[in-house]
């Protein structure tokens, strides 16, 4: 992008009808690492790459629970989006207390929405740097939203922002007929493999990724390191099973000795010949 | 009509008097409350009944307020009050949660219990307190409060208009006996779960007999390490 001379100030039009500032914001928010969404009819699952800053320190924090029934993931300029998940956990509780039952999804998302459109509207205000995605469960049922600095929203049924979202976008664009059917264990393995596509050439590990998952009657939970790394190890599992039923065409004992591969991950079955094979991978 | 409008021409003179108050902000709901620290395990309990003046409002409200895994709040008084303070904590709970990603241990619970009451000292929440939980060792707790926040953590309390005729009985069957007393007496066995539990559907079927406001059925919450249980006792109903 080229410098304008009408973007210095948030509230200065540019001939062509455009606010420059507010796109520099979107910008920030390509530039930060990748977070990806996707829904079933039960779940929501929201999974990030955590890069960290330099090989000394700790990755930044960019799950954030906001209630029981919602979480985000943000990409972008993380300092905004604390400050921004404070509000939405403020107005979660305050609703919570007024009305004694949890704050809709989309109506949460219309506050964030308006509160970002505001600094797109005064001079002494600059656009928040920092994408949302919004996974919540409502009596409508599970809802993922993009929240964005300009002030809008949408929803959708999976997505990707941040840097490198494409390659986990067009996972998901071949993938997304499947999502609504999904178990919760698919549903996060699908995650995990668009995460894959993010971080290209690096191996996925507990460390560089996080996933989180609401539910119906599922809290809003950021996976433990532990249960995290048996998810990314089923899907290792699950490739050599693909490949070996390819092979020799048969099931049963090559999916036997594969679980006992795997290591001690809590009994979720990694396709013992019943999920169909397009599950994994085409 | 035109006579209401006319200023009475006494009144300056007149002396101004405060009139008898005809509407009360407050209203006592009644009700006992009670708890029981031990090595291991708390025991909170309150009776079912809510009355106004002398009628019975219903016989089984529950006074008693979960607020953490390890704190239960048990309450008597204005129930209006309390049910805003059980809200008010709740929420305070949360943001904790939040910002330290774990639950509030029952000390400090009981250190923002006081400084709630506190805040409200000019217009205060009706509300007779007893907070009964395991501490972060895991050893039973009991903190006492009044309307106003001032509190102190013991073995054992009572709070409500039971108060006066449970507390002399817990004093007389838990308190230590004074060191100054001869012979020397030894420390008092630790009392176990179950005799805390009895003990206390004893107390409170005695206090049933005497305090009106005191009946109908007892409400019972042992939190312990496996977590927490409830018992309900029925009470005189009179």
């Amino acid at each position: 992008m080229f410098r304008n001379q009408y973007d210095t100030d948030v509230t200065t039009w540019s001939p062509a009808g455009r606010l420059h500032q507010v796109e520099y914001a979107m910008e920030a928010v390509k530039q930060g690492s990748a977070a990806i969404g996707l829904r079933s009819k039960t779940h929501v699952v929201l999974a990030t790459v955590n890069k960290a800053s330099s090989e000394l320190s700790a990755h930044q924090k960019k799950l954030f629970k906001i209630d029981n029934h919602i979480g985000i993931a943000m990409a972008g300029l993380t300092a905004d989006g604390r400050v921004l998940s404070r509000y939405m956990r403020s107005e979660c509780i305050n609703h919570h207390f007024v009305f004694e039952s949890p704050l809709p999804v989309g109506r949460l998302v219309v506050q964030v929405a308006d509160k970002a459109q505001v600094c797109t509207q005064r001079s002494w205000k600059r656009p928040y740097g920092v994408g949302l995605l919004v996974a919540g469960l409502d009596e409508t049922g599970p809802h993922l939203y993009q929240n964005c600095p300009s002030g809008n929203y949408s929803e959708y049924q999976a997505f990707a922002i941040g840097s490198r979202s494409q390659a986990a976008k067009t996972y998901l664009e071949r993938k997304f007929e499947t999502f609504m059917e999904c178990t919760k264990e698919e549903l996060i393995r699908h995650a995990l493999f668009a995460v894959k596509e993010s971080l290209q050439e690096e191996e996925l590990s507990s460390g560089n990724c996080g996933v989180a998952v609401v539910g119906i009657d599922e809290p809003f939970v950021v996976l433990d390191p532990k249960t995290l790394q048996s998810y990314i190890e089923s899907l290792e599992t699950g490739k050599e099973e693909q490949q070996t039923m390819e092979e020799t065409g048969t099931d049963d004992r090559q999916s036997l000795q594969v679980q006992h591969e795997g290591t001690g991950s809590r009994g979720i079955s990694v396709g013992a010949g019943d999920d169909s094979p397009t599950d994994m991978e085409t | 009509m035109s006579m209401m409008f006319a200023p009475r021409l006494t009144e300056a003179a007149a002396p101004t008097t405060h009139a008898a108050p005809t509407w009360s902000p407050y209203d006592n709901n009644g009700g006992t409350c009670v708890a029981i620290a031990g090595e291991d395990y708390c025991v909170i309990a309150a009776d079912t009944r809510m009355s106004t003046g002398f009628s019975i409002l219903t016989r089984n409200y529950s006074k008693i307020h979960q607020i953490t895994d390890k704190s239960v709040l048990a309450s008597s008084g204005f129930q209006a009050d309390i049910r805003a303070l059980q809200k008010n904590l709740d929420a305070r709970h949360q943001i904790y949660q939040h910002q330290h990603s774990k639950q509030m241990s029952c000390p400090a619970m009981a250190q923002l219990l006081s400084n709630t009451l506190y805040y409200k000292r000019f217009f205060p929440y009706y509300a007779f307190n007893v907070l009964g939980g395991l501490d972060s060792e895991g050893k039973g707790c009991v903190y006492t409060y009044d309307a106003v926040g001032s509190y102190e953590r013991s073995g054992y309390s009572s709070q409500g208009t039971g108060m006066q005729l449970i507390m002399p009985v817990l004093d007389n069957q838990l308190k230590s006996a004074s060191p100054l007393v001869l012979p020397l007496r030894q420390s008092t066995t630790p009392l176990s779960e179950v005799e805390a539990v009895d003990l206390v559907k004893d107390t409170f079927a005695s206090a049933a007999e005497r305090d009106i406001y005191t009946g109908d059925g007892v409400e019972i919450v042992i939190v312990n390490r496996d977590g927490i249980r409830h018992e309900l006792m029925d009470l005189k109903r009179d």
